[in-house]
């Protein structure tokens, strides 16, 4: 695989008395989405929380863009250029729209230009700007969750479950954003369960299960091949 | 997939019934303000103890504020937060003595420098030792509670034990400076200058406080930290070291608080800051922990209740704070205005 802005190698994390983590290994490849897909508990989250910092891992080695990440610490990651949509959203509620976007831009004010960019991928943010963010609808907080990873240009984009909980319409407009960001050139490594939404989205794909990376390679093998889909991860992409 | 559809907003504007539900906690100082000027009687009276009260709530804000931010930020429940208290008084009252020259002369402007230094002095001190406090006695326990009380609570007494060694285990008695003793005369009623002194400082510092929060880049993270710290520090913000200039910022006002309240009472004793912990975590829990505004409300209360029920019926004074505390709690259980945390 051709230049890989982020390897894992041999990664793994306990939290607690509990290995989550088993040996995981693989590359994202750079100005491409990489899906991380897997049933619940398999590691997904932990993978993108150690990636980020936010976990530690006990072994193996992280290079972000030829930098060992494993000595720095969350606030160091993103300096260096990542950028993290976590599950929970993180969404400061008592804090307004402008302020959650402020905080996220760490060179200075928000760039007008990339703001008016955002505001047309995501037109409710500039309705509520000036209003709390505990008042946003959960699709809403999404929105703003993933703008405020794109208020400055990152590396590399880690989005846990953007899509999780949303109304269909929402998921649409998720989609056509991370769409608009992927044809920007941007890295993207995306853990999704909705997998008309990975199919819309990837172009490669890992399948995780046991704290492993079980299977990995395009997406366009994955989605057309059911066998391979019941093999790893016991259902089929057909259904969906 | 199709292309995504025009999104409508489904953001509901707050009714007029929320949006008063939220100005509520502002509302019940004017409200007890009323209502002790109804129980009290005499107009006189009622504005003396009412001046008097903002006054020892503008204190007891001063030595909270420090205590629910780092409670808020940092999760740690500082017992020894009372010993800034002291340790800030004993300071403050030393540079008096120092400067008695300047504090006893019967000029205006040479009274308030001499209070400023004190003030400077005891904030300076007792930032340098909560630097180190903080190294030494609290980073160990971060993320357990009981840990903290205990370790803290040992601090304190050590804290205090130091004090006595510095200081000699007396209590010492002082003036106010000549220009900031008395009283003027307002509608009839006699106000302490000195009281009107600590109200103007006690809103200075909750103004300045606001505006650090609300108007700049470290007060927004200072405000989310307090709600997810763990969001912050993966937006790029090194949250340790603001823990540890919140923590520095909270014990200096502590010590503020305490040249204030030495000068209010006219006498110190190491235990002075133990002494005013109990109503400094009323006010901290009633207010809702991490929040500003709230300890601000909170302290008001507390010092207007406090005097109204004094003037009214004495023995019931000691536990009226508590009766407040238990009426707040029933009908707001995080406090008036909490901090809704992110995890």
């Amino acid at each position: 695989m051709p230049d890989p802005i982020l390897r894992l190698t041999d990664v793994a994390t306990d939290i607690a008395q509990y290995h989550i983590l088993k040996g995981v290994g693989f590359e994202v490849p750079r100005g491409q989405v990489t899906m991380i897909l897997g049933r619940n508990g398999v590691g997904k989250t932990t993978t993108m929380r150690t990636i980020m910092g936010l976990w530690r891992n006990k072994a193996g080695r992280i290079d972000f863009d030829g930098t060992d990440l494993s000595p720095l610490s969350a606030a160091e990651r993103c300096r260096a250029g990542i950028g993290y949509v976590p599950e929970d959203m993180g969404i400061f509620t008592d804090l307004t729209v402008a302020e959650n976007m402020t905080l996220a831009a760490l060179s200075g004010p928000p760039d007008a230009a990339r703001l008016d960019w955002l505001f047309t991928v995501f037109p409710p943010l500039k309705t509520f700007w000036s209003s709390s963010a505990g008042n946003l609808s959960g699709g809403q907080k999404q929105m703003l969750s993933i703008a405020r990873a794109m208020v400055e240009e990152r590396r590399l984009y880690l989005i846990d479950e953007p899509t999780k909980g949303l109304a269909p319409a929402i998921v649409s407009t998720m989609v056509g954003a991370l769409r608009e960001l992927k044809r920007q050139g941007a890295s993207i490594l995306l853990v999704e369960q909705n997998f008309a939404v990975a199919r819309a989205l990837g172009d490669r794909a890992l399948v995780m299960d046991d704290g492993r990376v079980t299977w990995s390679g395009a997406m366009s093998e994955l989605s057309t091949d059911t066998g391979l889909q019941e093999r790893l991860m016991g259902l089929s992409l057909e259904a969906t | 997939m199709s292309a995504a559809p025009d999104h409508k907003p489904t953001f509901a504007r707050l009714s007029l019934g929320d949006q008063l539900g939220r100005a509520t906690p502002y509302l019940l100082i004017p409200a007890l303000i009323v209502l002790g000027y109804f129980a009290i009687g005499a107009p006189t009276s009622w504005l003396t103890l009412t001046v008097s009260g903002l006054a020892m709530g503008m204190m007891i804000f001063i030595m909270a504020s420090g205590l629910t931010l780092v409670f808020g930020l940092m999760d740690i429940i500082n017992f020894g937060h009372g010993a800034f208290i002291s340790l800030g008084a004993f300071m403050g009252i030393s540079v008096l003595f120092w400067l008695s020259g300047w504090a006893t002369a019967a000029s205006l402007p040479l009274n308030i420098a001499a209070v400023l230094l004190a003030i400077l002095a005891a904030m300076l001190l007792t930032g340098v030792v909560a630097w180190g406090f903080e190294r030494v006695i609290v980073r160990p326990v971060y993320g357990s509670h009981l840990k903290q009380i205990l370790i803290t609570v040992g601090a304190l007494i050590v804290l205090e034990e130091l004090i006595h060694v510095i200081w000699g285990g007396q209590e010492i008695f002082l003036n106010r400076p000549p220009t900031l003793q008395g009283a003027v005369t307002f509608a009839g009623a006699a106000l302490e200058k000195y009281r009107i002194l600590a109200v103007v400082v006690g809103l200075a510092i909750f103004v300045a406080l606001r505006l650090v929060l609300r108007r700049t880049k470290i007060g927004l993270i200072v405000r989310a930290g307090v709600q997810n710290d763990e969001m912050v520090e993966a937006l790029g913000y090194r949250l340790k070291l603001v823990f540890i200039g919140v923590f520095i910022a909270g014990s200096a006002l502590a010590g503020l608080g305490g040249v204030m309240w030495a000068l209010y009472e006219q006498v110190i004793t190491a235990g002075m800051g133990e002494n005013m912990m109990i109503l400094i975590f009323i006010v901290v829990i009633i207010g809702g922990l991490g929040s500003v505004e709230g300890a601000f409300i909170g302290a008001l209360l507390v010092g207007l209740l406090q005097n109204y029920v004094a003037f009214l019926e004495p023995k019931i004074a000691l536990v009226s704070n508590i009766g407040l505390m238990t009426a707040i709690l029933l009908w707001r259980p995080q406090g008036m205005m909490p901090v809704v945390k992110g995890h």
